[in-house]
């Protein structure tokens, strides 16, 4: 248990380590959403691309922009960018470092869908049954070609009254799903490589630049993190005192207008009372009702 | 400095399990990827052979780049091997060390596959369906096909449903003869991996000991210094920050109090710990400014000794506005950042 929050608190407290943990669960998240959205095929001649290209591309934008948004890095470079210089220079190299972490990692989750998408196979077998060509394939070659089309199109669905035993139907869905795969494989293969010679060649370039981007991007983090906090405490110690001063006036107040404040509560002004002096409802809904319609100014 | 102590004991003692721990864990994904992942032979004759391979080949392949991708000690392999001398020697045996650990790992989890697949069979059969010897195997009796013709019937083997060969050579007879011979296939990649482990961590200790250890630890000790330094600038950008906070805050405070000729007469004056913690900020426009301040004009990165405090507790008291304002300037661009 102990190393489990010895865990825990490292990757809490190293921000990079934060966010490779949400970049990995968008990831998990994008698998699962595929496993269980239910994908039917409309196995209409003008619809199939459209449906078929449009689950291919359409879920991964969504991805990313999560994962732009869900990257609490995205604000602090904005704002690092967008920031007048005044008496702190810019430094585009610590900017154009920040960009291209939360860009990477946004970038997981979507490629993780279209490669899971390719290696399954339906969008693509939707999206271009209706462009293969009728000649190769048996029974298609025999009707004629509007129909052709229309049969080729019917070939997603399979549970379709023409096409459930039609063996050529089974054969233009396997040469799709086969194109399919290959592409989805030599898509890994190529993000692969280009990550690892990124990773491996990244230390021949510029690296104290690189030393240097990565500890002030840190930096400005864990600043911003800092001052947020402060600014938090600072607003909890300024509402303490402003309604220590609210109730003080309210205390006041009622002494002023009643004189039915017990005696013995004036030798206790000097000490702290949790009561603040109101001690009848009387006093305590004229004390909310204060609160509400006159604040007291800042 | 107790979280520091405390994650540097955990990376010390099990830097070497955490990297098997992932190890084991990408083997494992590997399985579940293979279970997963929807094997589908094309069944036309040269489709068929590119399928089959690919998929023997290509996903192992992936997984390899991957587990050197996912290991962290490659950018620090990199980084060490392209460092300039300086003053701390460069030693060839230490780099051949990380390398050869982290390609050892890598090499696990497309073991795992390729044995998944050949003991699995699907891909074997699939890739070499149109080689199985039909004169020893097949029907004696049956009309002579093309080469071509033949080809397209062989190549159904594997998708059972189409298959149209029956009189040529029965399906369940060239799909167990196929699996047998990748089963065995299979078999004997295990085997030989295992061997060339066994004898890999048998015969080590026998040729040059002394220098293994000595690569081994300066390995460790690389990475661990390397986490270290990490660490403690995270610490100082950590302290860099909270100081710089605070004097912006004084700075402020200061500032706004040289502008104004009083302080406010409602906000009672107890100097203590609750003003010094509410820095100096004590009503809403003076919030305000100090917040439009933090994003228009960001204190520059240059940390000034901490000024004593004077009789009513604000420092830099007498001092006008400007005054203060133009030697931070001038400081910040003197200057550089670290």
């Amino acid at each position: 248990m102990d190393r489990f929050r010895m865990i825990f608190q490292y990757f809490q407290s190293n921000s990079e380590s934060v966010m490779n943990g949400i970049c990995g669960l968008l990831a998990l998240a994008s698998v699962k959403m595929y496993t269980s959205f239910d994908f039917s095929c409309p196995c209409l001649l003008q619809y199939n691309m459209a449906y078929g290209l449009g689950i291919m591309f359409v879920p991964p934008v969504i991805l990313f922009l999560c994962g732009l948004i869900l990257n609490r890095q995205s604000l602090v470079m904005l704002e690092e960018w967008r920031r007048p210089q005044g008496h702190r220079k810019k430094d585009l190299a610590v900017i154009r470092y920040m960009c291209s972490s939360i860009i990477q990692r946004a970038m997981v989750a979507p490629v993780v869908w279209i490669i899971v998408t390719l290696l399954d196979g339906k969008c693509l077998i939707c999206a271009f049954s209706g462009s293969m060509d009728p000649e190769k394939f048996v029974s298609f070659a025999s009707v004629s070609p509007v129909q052709a089309q229309q049969l080729l199109a019917k070939v997603p669905c399979k549970d379709d009254e023409l096409m459930r035993n039609d063996t050529s139907r089974k054969a233009v869905s396997r040469y799709l799903r086969c194109w399919s795969q290959a592409l989805g494989w030599s898509i890994l293969l190529i993000l692969i490589i280009a990550a690892f010679l990124a990773r491996w060649l990244r230390p021949c370039f510029n690296q104290d630049t690189l030393l240097q981007a990565q500890h002030w991007s840190n930096y400005i983090d864990i600043e911003q993190k800092i001052f947020e906090e402060t600014c938090c405490e600072h607003s909890r110690l300024f509402a303490h005192k402003c309604i220590l001063h609210f109730f003080e006036n309210m205390r006041q107040e009622i002494k002023l207008h009643s004189f039915s404040l017990p005696r013995e509560g004036e030798g206790d002004e000097e000490k702290e009372d949790p009561l603040q002096g109101i001690t009848d409802q009387d006093q305590v809904n004229k004390l909310l009702k204060t609160w509400y319609y006159e604040k007291p100014p800042l | 400095m107790d979280k520091f102590r405390m994650i540097f004991q955990f990376f010390q003692s099990n830097q070497e399990s955490f990297m098997n721990g992932i190890c084991g864990i990408m083997a494992l994904a590997s399985t579940q990827m293979y279970s997963a992942f929807d094997f589908n032979c094309p069944c036309l004759p040269r489709y068929n052979l590119a399928y089959g391979l690919g998929i023997l080949l290509v996903p192992p392949f992936i997984l390899f780049l991957l587990g050197f991708v996912l290991n962290n000690n490659i950018s620090m392999l990199a980084e060490e091997w392209r460092r300039p001398q300086g003053r701390r020697g460069k030693d060839s045996s230490v780099l051949r060390y990380m390398f050869c650990s982290m390609a050892q790992r890598a090499m696990i989890a497309p073991a795992v596959w390729v044995s998944v697949t050949l003991l699995d069979g699907k891909c074997i059969t699939c890739a070499f369906c149109t080689l199985v010897p039909v004169e020893t195997l097949g029907n004696a009796s049956h009309p002579h096909l093309s080469h071509r013709e033949l080809q397209r019937v062989l190549a159904r083997i594997p998708c059972k449903e189409i298959y149209n060969g029956q009189e040529l050579i029965a399906n369940e007879v060239a799909v167990r003869y196929l699996r047998c011979i990748s089963q065995a296939l299979g078999w004997s990649f295990v085997l030989l991996i295992t061997t060339l482990a066994f004898l890999v961590r048998s015969l080590r200790p026998c040729f040059s000991q002394a220098a293994f250890l000595k690569s081994r630890y300066w390995s460790h000790y690389i990475d661990i210094e390397r986490k270290l330094f990490d660490e403690t600038c995270a610490e100082h950008a950590r302290s860099f920050a909270k100081a710089c906070i605070q004097q912006f805050f004084e700075g402020m405070s200061t500032d706004l109090v040289a502008a104004r000729c009083h302080l406010p007469r409602k906000a009672p004056v107890d100097v203590g710990e609750a003003a010094e913690k509410l820095l100096g900020i004590t009503d809403q426009g003076t919030m305000n400014m100090a917040l439009k301040s933090w994003h228009r004009c960001k204190p520059p990165l240059h940390l000034h000794p901490p000024v004593l405090p004077t009789g009513n507790g604000w420092a830099g008291e007498g001092q006008p506005p400007t005054h203060t304002s133009v030697p931070r300037r001038e400081t910040a661009a003197y200057y550089s950042w670290v």
